[in-house]
């Protein structure tokens, strides 16, 4: 595991993940910057993503959904608000419906990363993750709707014991 | 704070200006982890705990979620460089 620090901010709903990798940074940025790499880490385990439009300029749009076990598709939307690579990307997330359009009744919130060289003399790099959300109405609402993915995906796997005759 | 103090109570206490220290109770007040009250032509302001705890929780799913998936960043790193050098 590369993660090294996590700063939880209560008062601030605000959670600051600093990771290191050892590898160069042009390397770090090519997973967000290549819809095809994204697509392999962003979506939660049985729920892998599949980006759709992937423009990380600055003011650009990136569009996904992520499949679920029994092909159902959740629709999100990323807003880029700044990008510099390979260094910097800062997003707003948000739901959208099936026809990518954002979903104007749920909550958005926003992560900014940043990516730097460790400057040490080897090929290591420092990626901290920085996500916010603007109430704690907010928060709980998006974490509900992931924790509801997640259970979804543990019934599924009951139901696949049971299937298996194992339970 | 359970107990509750006016902005001016709470700008005594820092060294910060009265009004960063209003704009601080707004964002908290609007992040739904204080609450004000009037008192005559005062605004009392109050720590929610059960928010604050709640926020707490909330965070710790957060890292859980992020952990994860940096797990498969990582995976998908190295799977990436592995490309490269062969």
């Amino acid at each position: 595991m590369t993660v090294i620090a996590v700063e939880k901010d209560p008062d601030r709903l605000r959670m600051v993940i600093t990771n290191e990798f050892e590898v160069g940074p042009e390397q770090v940025w090519q997973l967000w910057a290549d819809p095809r790499l994204l697509e392999r880490w962003w979506g939660p385990p049985g729920y892998p993503a599949t980006f759709v439009e992937h423009d990380l300029s600055p003011d650009g749009h990136a569009r996904y959904y992520m499949t679920g076990p029994d092909g159902e598709q959740y629709h999100g939307l990323w807003k880029v608000v700044a990008a510099e690579p390979p260094s910097k990307i800062e997003v707003r997330d948000r739901f959208a419906d099936q026809d990518g359009n954002p979903d104007q009744s749920l909550p958005e919130s926003g992560f900014e990363v940043r990516i730097s060289a460790i400057e040490d003399g080897a090929d290591r790099t420092r990626m901290v993750v920085n996500s916010t959300f603007a109430s704690l109405a907010d928060m709980e609402k998006i974490l509900e709707m992931g924790a509801e993915e997640g259970m979804r995906q543990a019934f599924g796997q009951i139901d696949a014991l049971l299937a298996d005759g194992v339970a | 704070m359970a107990q509750g103090y006016s902005v001016s109570e709470l700008a005594r206490c820092y060294t910060t200006s009265f009004a960063a220290i209003q704009k601080h109770v707004a964002l908290l007040e609007a992040a739904g982890l204080v609450t004000k009250e009037p008192r005559g032509r005062e605004q009392i302001v109050r720590g929610d705990a059960r928010a604050l705890d709640q926020a707490r929780c909330l965070l710790d799913q957060l890292e859980a979620v992020w952990r994860e998936r940096l797990g498969r960043f990582e995976e998908t790193l190295k799977e990436s460089m592995k490309g490269k050098t062969e």
